[in-house]
């Protein structure tokens, strides 16, 4: 088993790069905050997914427990994003 | 006859027909890792968390420039450290279960022990912040951000705790080789609930540190 070969390994270096890229690119001032934030909580949002399907071998899981879990992805960054721009501006 | 496939989530199974003809039939076996109440208990655990994120959006929909002034004074450093640092043990868990089913047994125990260790200097991470707000003066009665802070970081860091404790006693079982690959179902467990500590982090990291206002 050469571990540099692994999928899991490949999806851990992908999601190491996609924390650097939120925490000390996105969040910094050289976006808006709309599209820091949109961006961040969408790549965290990818970064669950890929926790689920190849961490937590969700890929090879039943169809509807695969669907079930992705929905509640969709679900909590909807909702979170949908708050965020619902709420009013700070002057 | 359908075409070979060689998966190792198929399996053939081999049915006789009248005058004797072999036929392989392959059937798909797609499986939740370890028991399915497991993964009852881990969709529960979500929704707890998905009404938490939103009672806390809707906090700070009222509040938006009181929270993002507290967010400001969480040390955002500190926790992206701590999202690589979970995101590390995770993948470490992962390897620890694919040594497991491959018999490795040189590598099952040294995966699980840097899974553990990786886990400790989560919690170690997570002390120096809470220590540096309460020398501050902040704790969760300050207001409502930090009341959020404390409470949706402590659940998670009894999480924390919970999964470091299982690890380490599959790690202390795995040195006695215990586990193989028709040994694998309570790793397999102790792995699913290990890996939703890091994605349930995965969001509570930028719903309290990097979500700025308009």
């Amino acid at each position: 088993m050469t571990v540099w070969r692994e999928r899991v390994t490949l999806v851990w270096v992908g999601l190491m790069a996609l924390t650097c890229a939120t925490t000390w690119g996105l969040s910094q001032d050289l976006f808006s905050p709309a599209v820091a934030v949109l961006g961040i909580f969408l790549i965290a949002a990818l970064k669950v997914r890929y926790v689920m399907l190849d961490f937590m071998e969700l890929r090879d899981a039943p169809t509807p427990a695969r669907v079930l879990f992705q929905v509640w992805i969709v679900a909590v960054a909807a909702m979170i994003l949908a708050f965020w721009f619902a709420t009013p501006a700070v002057t | 006859m359908a075409a070979p496939y060689t998966s190792r989530h198929t399996r053939v199974r081999n049915r006789s027909i009248s005058e004797g003809i072999v036929t392989a039939e392959l059937v798909e076996c797609r499986r939740l890792p370890g028991v399915d109440g497991l993964w009852a208990f881990i969709g529960a655990d979500s929704m707890i968390f998905a009404i938490l994120f939103v009672s806390f959006m809707q906090d700070r929909l009222h509040n938006a420039a009181r929270f993002d002034a507290c967010r400001q004074t969480l040390n955002m450093h500190l926790g992206g450290l701590n999202t690589l640092i979970l995101l590390t043990s995770s993948w470490l868990v992962a390897l620890a279960v694919r040594a497991i089913r491959r018999d490795l047994d040189d590598r099952i125990s040294r995966y699980l022990l840097w899974g553990v260790l990786t886990g400790v200097m989560f919690v170690v991470s997570k002390s120096i912040e809470y220590f540096q707000k309460i020398s501050h003066g902040i704790t969760p009665a300050t207001d409502t951000f930090y009341m959020w802070y404390f409470v949706l970081t402590g659940i998670h860091l009894t999480h924390v705790l919970l999964g470091i404790s299982l690890l380490t006693y599959l790690w202390v079982n795995s040195r006695r080789g215990v586990y193989n690959s028709s040994r694998q179902v309570v790793p397999e467990c102790v792995a699913s609930f290990w890996h939703l500590v890091d994605l349930l982090w995965i969001v509570l990291f930028p719903l309290l540190y990097l979500q700025k206002a308009i």
